[in-house]
């Protein structure tokens, strides 16, 4: 059948992998890689990149991938891939709170639209934008499993459900 | 008769806790297979007896899934649970995770004594954080009282479990997108066959199931699948948690039986908001095609009713539309979504998604032809059907659905450039 799977490894695995991290960084990582067969080192890919964002004020940079991927032992390309293909990683820097509202049906026919015009009026930017302060970015999502409190937004991993301006306004007033 | 299976501890506080699933008998189904050195072939059969189909929208037998493996073919097979629950107008394994936590783990420990596997993995959407931190709670409590880990209560049965977290790609919701994603790599759904059952997770033997069905599995095997079976009706086995959102007064999920009306579950959940005329019902995830609103008050929430009438139950996610709704509108959103999220691998679906949004976007901003909606007819045939996964069929099927239902609408957005809802 010719079918394969092997993971997509360096031919030279890079060596000092202690200098790429911080130490609870890697602790972290390595938590991940804990979790795959040891040739799998790369299933950790979206794990490390979620951590390493974090630990980056919320955005990924070249190096930085480049760092993952000679953590995992994968070609930068690999980690490119994956850093590009998934929505919640940010190529770019993004602000200290990065709002990500779900504009998808049941959250529309329960007027996102006006609590995404309300933020835009009060944040002076459009979705898809960061305030100038660096303290906001408005990041329009997909469908976020929470339909049943529609509108709803996601600030850092919490879920806020069912969404009026006025909520909105007490929500953004308690983010430093 | 509500809240039999996924949401039977629903009525306790903290359910998620260990000591409150135990005090309502669980891990006592584990604990008596592993005792009873029970044959796998028997847990299969009770499972295929249930009537289960797989709940994260295909409907595909679970049992009949599970006999696929060769239980005795040497070497690591593996469990996967498809948490990555996207499918817009879903959300009821979010609960699942939240609140029954453990009735998952019990369920997925019994698939791998099953099958035969040793490890699993939970993919778990990555914006479920919360739930994602309930399930590793619950994993811990698992492990510290025996469940979990090597020689499970004397067994000699080994069962490891871990959760997996996705990086937001709705693609990844199907099956091999999400072998492809624990394996590192973008979630691109791969060519079948082979199917999962034999070169699945790092090329291994894999069952992968949704969710709810997994936590389903202890009380199939507690209560013995014709109970189960007998929930539902014919071909439609089970309670199943239906996700009802929309224009209504009490959005929310629950579980209900197969082959309860529409209208039951409208009721359950409130009603139309602000006493509106029902529309219209997207009744499985916005990939099922829309049905209108008498037809829907006559149908009943199973696998042939609503097949019958031209959709598809789905995920069970159903989208309550009234009379205020533009569906043009409606369209155009969704078929946003579709182009979104394609994954990029089959030119059709990579193309044609981001066609059928533009020809709608079009229509919705006054800048119609009158040719399109053949236009639209024509594309939906050359998508689906066409490419690796069910993305581009799921992109084709709700312009179907509205073209089907609501043609007038979109005439009169062509000849009028505007609506006809106010």
């Amino acid at each position: 059948m010719g079918f394969k799977n092997a993971p997509m490894v360096t031919l030279k695995p890079y060596q000092a992998k202690e200098d790429l991290f911080p130490p609870e960084v890697r602790a972290e990582i390595d938590r991940w890689i804990a979790k795959y067969p040891p040739e799998w080192r790369q299933s950790a890919v979206m794990a490390a990149l979620r951590v390493v964002q974090e630990d980056n004020g919320g955005f990924l940079t070249e190096e930085l991938m480049d760092r993952v991927a000679a953590y995992l032992d994968m070609p930068p390309i690999a980690v490119y891939e994956v850093a590009t293909f998934y929505s919640m990683y940010e190529l770019k820097p993004v602000g200290r709170h990065k709002i990500c509202v779900c504009t998808n049906v049941s959250c529309m026919i329960n007027g996102s639209d006006r609590i995404v015009e309300h933020m835009e009026k009060r944040l002076g930017i459009r979705l898809g934008e960061t305030t100038g302060d660096g303290r906001f970015t408005l990041k329009e999502v997909e469908c976020l499993g929470a339909c049943g409190g529609a509108p709803m937004f996601q600030i850092g991993n919490k879920y806020y459900e069912n969404l009026t301006p006025e909520l909105v306004d007490s929500i953004l007033d308690g983010l430093e | 008769m509500a809240n039999e299976v996924c949401f039977r501890n629903m009525d306790q506080e903290r359910p998620w806790l260990l000591e409150q699933y135990r005090s309502r008998g669980g891990y006592e189904v584990l604990t008596r297979i592993l005792q009873e050195k029970r044959p796998p072939e028997q847990i299969i059969e009770e499972v295929k007896a249930s009537g289960l189909r797989g709940r994260g929208g295909a409907g595909f037998p679970t049992g009949l899934k599970w006999s696929f493996i060769s239980r005795n073919a040497p070497g690591q097979k593996y469990v996967v649970c498809n948490s990555d629950e996207g499918e817009p107008g879903t959300f009821k394994d979010r609960d699942i995770l939240r609140y029954n936590p453990h009735q998952l783990i019990e369920g997925m420990v019994i698939a791998g004594y099953a099958i035969g596997a040793t490890v699993g993995f939970n993919y778990i959407r990555g914006e479920f954080w919360e739930p994602y931190e309930r399930f590793e709670a619950a994993l811990e409590e698992a492990r510290a009282a025996g469940f979990l880990g090597r020689d499970l209560l004397g067994s000699g049965f080994d069962f490891e479990l871990h959760s997996h977290l996705g990086g937001g790609a709705y693609v990844c919701g199907e099956e091999t997108a999400l072998l492809e994603s624990i394996e590192g790599k973008k979630g691109q759904p791969r060519y079948k066959p082979p199917f999962p059952a034999h070169f699945g997770l790092y090329g291994r033997p894999t069952i992968i199931n949704n969710t709810e069905s997994l936590a389903s599995i202890p009380v199939i095997l507690e209560k013995g699948g014709e109970w189960f079976r007998n929930l539902g009706v014919e071909n439609s086995g089970g309670s199943k948690l239906f996700s009802i959102s929309g224009n209504i007064n009490n959005p929310g999920v629950f579980e209900i039986p197969m082959g309860t009306p529409f209208s039951e579950l409208l009721e359950m959940a409130g009603g139309m908001k602000e006493g509106r005329r029902l529309k219209a019902v997207i009744p499985g995830g916005s990939s099922s095609p829309v049905i209108p609103g008498e037809q829907m008050m006559e149908l009943t929430m199973d696998y042939d009713a609503i097949a019958g009438a031209g959709s598809m139950l789905g995920s069970g996610a159903v989208i309550v539309l009234d009379d205020s709704n533009c569906m043009v509108r409606i369209l155009e959103r969704m078929s946003w979504f579709y182009a979104e999220e394609s994954c990029g691998q089959c030119t059709p679906c990579r193309e044609g998604t981001g066609w059928l949004y533009r020809v709608v976007h079009r229509i919705e901003s006054g800048q119609g032809r009158p040719e399109d909606l053949e236009l639209l007819d024509d594309m939906t045939t050359k998508i689906a059907g066409r490419t690796i996964c069910a993305l581009g069929d799921a992109a084709a099927m709700p312009v179907q659905g509205m073209l089907r239902h609501f043609r007038d609408e979109f005439e009169y957005h062509i000849e009028h450039k505007r609506c006809m809802v106010d």
